[in-house]
């Protein structure tokens, strides 16, 4: 393996020009960060040349298509190919930070799984044959089809129909290794039903990790899934719901603790009159890589989706990932569709991206809207702040707390908000450092 | 009675051309219960003064002092200097991202008063205050200054004048950008503030017009980072006739000399 440098392009002249990592006289630079040994790094810019030429949207053997419709899902890892880093999908993830899990088979100790439920909720271990594995998810890419490869058993927690559930499922995935590994957890809220489950991820893990959701008709479900993993830890977790008819979905993700983690929320409908909110908070620390990427698939009419992510970022190479795709399917007719990202960067050195893509094949919606907007805590509202009295610490926890709240808030849960915004003031502790 | 005291004050900004001094050795004394007008063209440093009193750390005193009652601000942080007293009304308010009106004001009065405000009479006084200053009850539940018009933006700066009740009010060209009838509601929320009688106020402006809501006890006339004329509010109705033009030694014009103060 050679040693490859971190590609640092240059803006503008070869002059002594700041550097930004990613970016090219040409503009951005895809993925410089992903030569990870096993593919040559590309000779020329990746924006020409034969790597980009090579570069199918699918990533395999799908419709080669910039739609997100034509992007591959398969259970079979084979149909997936070897990753690049060019890849749509992959172009901001440094693959290199995977720690094998898009390579090797996932064959690590998965993260133990302990369930406190209320009563009525049942909690199973079941084997790959289980019938309800398969019923909510596919794979759309290379990483959570190994896991689906590779994954020993799965946690299977449901709601049964007409239940409302008086406290939350908390579900709790400890990891306590550095092999890379795999996990499955199916969440079934039967007809009818409501409730809330929190998948809280903790410890020390290199796992992929698919979670089914499924809402049958009427169903109302919240799954929050909380990252707050050890420093050392790399996720990557595929989540994906199924929504029924009439069925109200609200996903919430928070991303912490972890050196790379990598969420991919994904609703589709399956029936028309569902309603779904993804919301996510992040906050990313010096080296940490925190990726989202949220898929609303609008293949039924009538259905209502809002994708709200807000993050803040804070020290050297913190990066942020987020790219909501939605899709408004010609025969989704009556569409009500919105997504917004918003990051908050705190300090120098930091990098956010955001994307934003919205298709939409018909015209008879109510609406569809897209936004992202990244902005910077900078001397001159901190000048403004003090000079009203209020301290430097104060005045930037003031703004952080501010801005994450209005997610934590959609939670609903005071004990789990409660902690929540203590752990965004730890961050910003750490921050003071 | 409280005294905030400027005694030949040189400030200085880093440019790209080098160090640059603005203030040239400026004097003031202000006293609470007083209006004191600093008047003078575009470039004679009356901002500098406004954001050197506040602490900006852009700015740089190279010698001089500024005293509040005896105590060196200058020695101050941002925050301390505004917990001890002093207020700027920015001329141009930032708008800071995530932090609603609503929680902005209660933490800084805190701030200010060490104590945070009886809840009930302080959401009172926010509303009171508010409305007095025609700005919607809606803006409460926005952040600060984010998508305020510059007119809003002024009187939101006047809101928290009268909240926290500052020893003493830098207005930096409060009226400018200001309509007539958004002069004078801030033109009103100033005079309130005054009228208590526990302030002092410098009011900082390229044009007369304020003063016509506003009354001096007196006008200090800024040119070249000095003071170059001083003398009760008919200074300005001088200058509101004849302008700055005598003052500036520009090329071939023919100038009285400026009368050093």
């Amino acid at each position: 393996m050679t040693e490859t440098t971190t590609e640092k392009a240059r803006i503008g002249a070869p002059s002594a020009q700041p550097y930004i990592n990613g970016f090219t006289e040409e503009g951005e630079n895809l993925s410089p960060i992903n030569a990870d040994g096993t593919v040559a790094a590309p000779s020329s810019g990746p924006l020409a040349g034969d790597s980009a030429k090579g570069h199918s949207h699918g990533g395999g053997v799908g419709v080669p298509d910039s739609s997100r419709a034509g992007r591959l899902t398969s259970y079979k890892l084979e149909d997936f190919k070897a990753l690049t880093g060019l890849e749509e999908d992959w172009r901001f993830t440094p693959l290199r930070r995977l720690r094998g899990l898009h390579t090797e088979a996932l064959s690590g100790a998965a993260p133990s799984v302990s369930v406190s439920a209320p009563e009525g909720v049942t909690v199973e271990t079941v084997g790959r044959d289980d019938n309800r594995i398969g019923t909510a998810g596919i794979p759309e890419d290379r990483v959570s089809a190994n896991a689906w490869a590779n994954f020993k058993e799965a946690t299977v927690i449901t709601v049964p129909a007409e239940t409302s559930l008086d406290s939350e499922v908390s579900v709790v995935l400890a990891g306590n290794g550095s092999e890379a590994s795999a996990q499955h957890v199916v969440i079934v809220a039967e007809k009818f039903s409501k409730g809330l489950v929190v998948l809280g991820h903790e410890g020390s893990a290199v796992v992929s990790e698919n979670v089914e959701i499924v809402l049958e008709d009427g169903a109302e479900l919240t799954v929050v899934s909380l990252q707050e993993w050890n420093d050392d830890s790399v996720h990557a977790s595929s989540q994906q719901a199924k929504i029924g008819r009439d069925a109200k979905f609200k996903h919430i993700t928070v991303s912490l603790g972890g050196n790379l983690v990598r969420v991919t929320p994904t609703a589709r409908f399956a029936a028309p009159g569902g309603e779904v909110e993804l919301f996510g908070l992040y906050f990313a620390d010096a080296g940490q890589h925190l990726e989202h990427r949220t898929y609303v698939d609008h293949a039924q009419p009538n259905c209502v989706s809002n994708v709200l992510y807000k993050g803040a970022l804070q020290g050297k190479d913190a990066h942020t990932v987020w790219v909501g795709d939605v899709l408004i399917q010609k025969q989704a007719e009556g569409t009500d569709s919105y997504e917004k990202n918003q990051n908050l960067v705190l300090t120098d050195g930091c990098r956010a991206d955001s994307v934003p893509n919205l298709e939409i094949e018909t015209g008879l919606i109510e609406g569809a809207g897209h936004a992202s907007a990244t902005g910077r805590f900078d001397d001159e509202h901190l000048f403004y702040l003090m000079a009203r009295g209020i301290p430097e610490d104060v005045a930037r926890r003031l703004v952080v707390r501010g801005f994450l709240n209005e997610i934590i808030q959609k939670i609903k849960v005071p004990a789990l908000e409660e902690r929540l915004t203590e752990a965004v003031e730890r961050e910003l502790a750490a921050g003071d450092n | 009675m409280s005294t905030l005291e400027i005694k030949d004050l040189h400030v200085s900004i880093e440019t790209e051309q080098g160090t640059k001094e603005i203030l040239k050795g400026v004097s003031l004394t202000i006293k609470t219960g007083e209006t004191h007008a600093i008047m003078g063209p575009n470039g004679s440093g009356k901002s500098t003064l406004a954001s050197t009193i506040a602490g900006h750390p852009r700015y740089t005193v190279t010698s001089g002092s500024i005293t509040l009652d005896g105590e060196d601000v200058l020695e101050m942080s941002v925050d301390e200097r505004a917990r001890a007293g002093v207020f700027l009304a920015m001329q141009y308010p930032v708008e800071v991202p995530g932090v609603t009106m609503t929680n902005f004001l209660r933490t800084a009065k805190t701030a200010i008063d060490g104590e945070a405000p009886a809840l009930r009479t302080w959401t009172k006084d926010v509303k009171a205050a508010m409305q007095e200053l025609r700005i919607d009850a809606d803006f409460a539940q926005r952040n600060v200054n984010e998508g305020f018009s510059g007119g809003e933006k002024k009187r939101v700066e006047i809101l928290q004048l009268e909240l926290f009740k500052p020893k003493f009010a830098v207005l930096d060209e409060t009226d400018s950008g200001l309509d007539v009838d958004a002069l004078k509601v801030v033109s009103e929320g100033v005079n309130r503030a005054h009228a208590t009688g526990n302030m002092g106020t410098l009011l900082i402006t390229h044009y007369t017009r304020i003063l016509r809501y506003i009354k001096p006890d007196f006008v200090h006339v800024f040119v070249d980072g000095k003071v170059v004329e001083e003398g009760g509010p008919e200074l300005a109705d001088r200058l509101e006739e004849e302008g700055y033009d005598r003052y500036l030694s520009g090329a071939g014009a023919a100038v009285a000399p400026a009368v050093q103060a």
